[in-house]
């Protein structure tokens, strides 16, 4: 089948996911984007947020805090520093990873600014998406 | 001659002793087989770092123009050695074998007129290297408190080089760790970080075959991005190895303990008995002499 690729995602620490997927919606940095079988090799960074992959088997979403993602043509990898299976990420871990952001974003300097702050924006936006 | 007591004496101490490391070795075991898990389990990520690193490396064209990271400073006077050690002894020549090879290359670079700055991670290292370079230390990171490495540990250490970095304090840095090749051999190893070096021989061959990438944001931007980040990984997989190595030493060092322990005990155990067997047949003289006597 030319219409499946292998969906790759892992953190530092394991391996999250590896399973065969049609479609893979991709929380880029420069905006949503779903990713299929035969995409232009691309490397983008993540924002927060959800990243869904559908599969053979079923759809499995998983919540990234940064990192970015390598997509060829039969295969998306997601490298993300932390990653957790949608269902295993309560509201509480949200709203602590939440808190840390904003203590970055009161500390920043002018340049990050603007990091900090989109950072806090996409984790609010992501815990609302949680509800 | 020691008395029957004092030789019983020895050998109860000297059997507890070896209970004693009996069950360091099988607690080191245990935790070696975790370290290994984890090691293994941090790989995949690595591994596409690097390579994705590589190659983001070659498309900003070369090490000229890409960020400082990349490209360093343009300056080799000054190094930053990070030193990574055990927090506990008791592991063989684990934390010796990586001082030695530090103080070779501190040796080596000094010679070369180059300054030396230290970081060290782990109690152990700086212990051993406190008295002859301690005007050359700059920090250290505690990782008593730590059970269990994880990557926030890793990413510390990463953001305290990387300030220190961007404060231009040093130009190129190198940690020391050892590899983990199996129970019975690390093997000590230095690896630059900063600036970020790719591995050419590999890398060579994977661009004349690569595709063509698209970048989003453009690539220069992921680039510094993700430099950090590579750095901050190449720390957690040293960490890891480490970590792995230094329970794979402690169980061959317990191993070698409680051998000793095990053939110091047969032979104060023959000792005793001989002494016992003495101290009987005197006494059987003593009685059969007194008996004749009369």
């Amino acid at each position: 089948m030319a219409d499946v690729m292998k969906f790759d995602l892992v953190s530092p620490e394991r391996r999250l996911a590896s399973i065969e997927a049609t479609a893979v919606r991709l929380p880029g940095s420069e905006g949503e984007m779903t990713v299929m079988a035969a995409h232009q090799p691309t490397v983008t960074t993540l924002r927060p947020g959800i990243v869904r992959a559908e599969g053979p088997e079923g759809v499995a979403e998983f919540v990234v805090i940064s990192g970015f993602a390598e997509i060829a043509p039969d295969s998306v990898s997601v490298l993300a520093e932390r990653a957790y299976p949608r269902a295993e990420l309560g509201r509480e871990e949200l709203q602590k990873i939440l808190r840390e952001a904003e203590e970055k974003q009161a500390v920043a300097e002018t340049e990050e600014r603007d990091l900090a702050d989109r950072m806090v924006a996409d984790i609010a936006h992501l815990l609302e998406m949680m509800e | 001659m020691p008395s029957l007591k004092d030789l019983k004496n020895r050998i109860e101490s000297v059997k507890s002793t070896r209970k004693i490391t009996k069950a360091m070795q099988m607690v080191a075991a245990a935790k070696l087989r975790r370290a290994q898990e984890a090691a293994e389990a941090s790989r995949p990520y690595a591994e596409r770092m690097d390579s994705v690193l590589g190659r983001l490396a070659r498309s900003v064209g070369g090490a000229q123009n890409g960020p400082r990271l990349l490209a360093g400073t343009g300056s080799d006077q000054t190094h930053l050695l990070v030193v990574m050690t055990a927090e506990r002894g008791l592991c063989g020549g684990f934390n010796s074998s990586i001082v030695r090879l530090a103080r070779a290359r501190i040796e080596e670079l000094e010679a070369h007129g180059k300054r030396v700055k230290i970081l060290t991670v782990g109690r152990k290292g700086r212990e051993q290297m406190k008295r002859e370079f301690a005007d050359k230390f700059v920090g250290h990171v505690d990782l008593q408190g730590v059970r269990r490495i994880g990557y926030e540990n890793a990413d510390a250490i990463a953001r305290d080089i990387l300030a220190r970095f961007d404060a231009g304090e040093f130009d190129v840095a190198t940690i020391f760790f050892n590899r983990f090749q199996s129970v019975i051999s690390q093997i000590p190893t230095m690896k630059q970080i900063v600036p970020f070096a790719a591995d050419d021989v590999e890398g060579a061959a994977e661009a004349a075959a690569a595709t063509h990438y698209e970048y989003e944001p453009s690539a220069e931007e992921i680039l510094a991005d993700i430099l950090p980040r590579g750095v901050a990984t190449q720390i957690f997989s040293a960490l890891l190895e480490n970590a792995a190595s230094e329970q794979g030493a402690r169980m061959s060092a317990m191993d070698n303990a409680t051998r000793n322990a095990g053939e110091m005990i047969d032979k104060l155990t023959i000792l005793y008995n001989r002494s016992r067997q003495a101290a009987i047949t005197k006494e059987l003289i003593e009685i059969i002499s007194g008996a004749e006597a009369l």
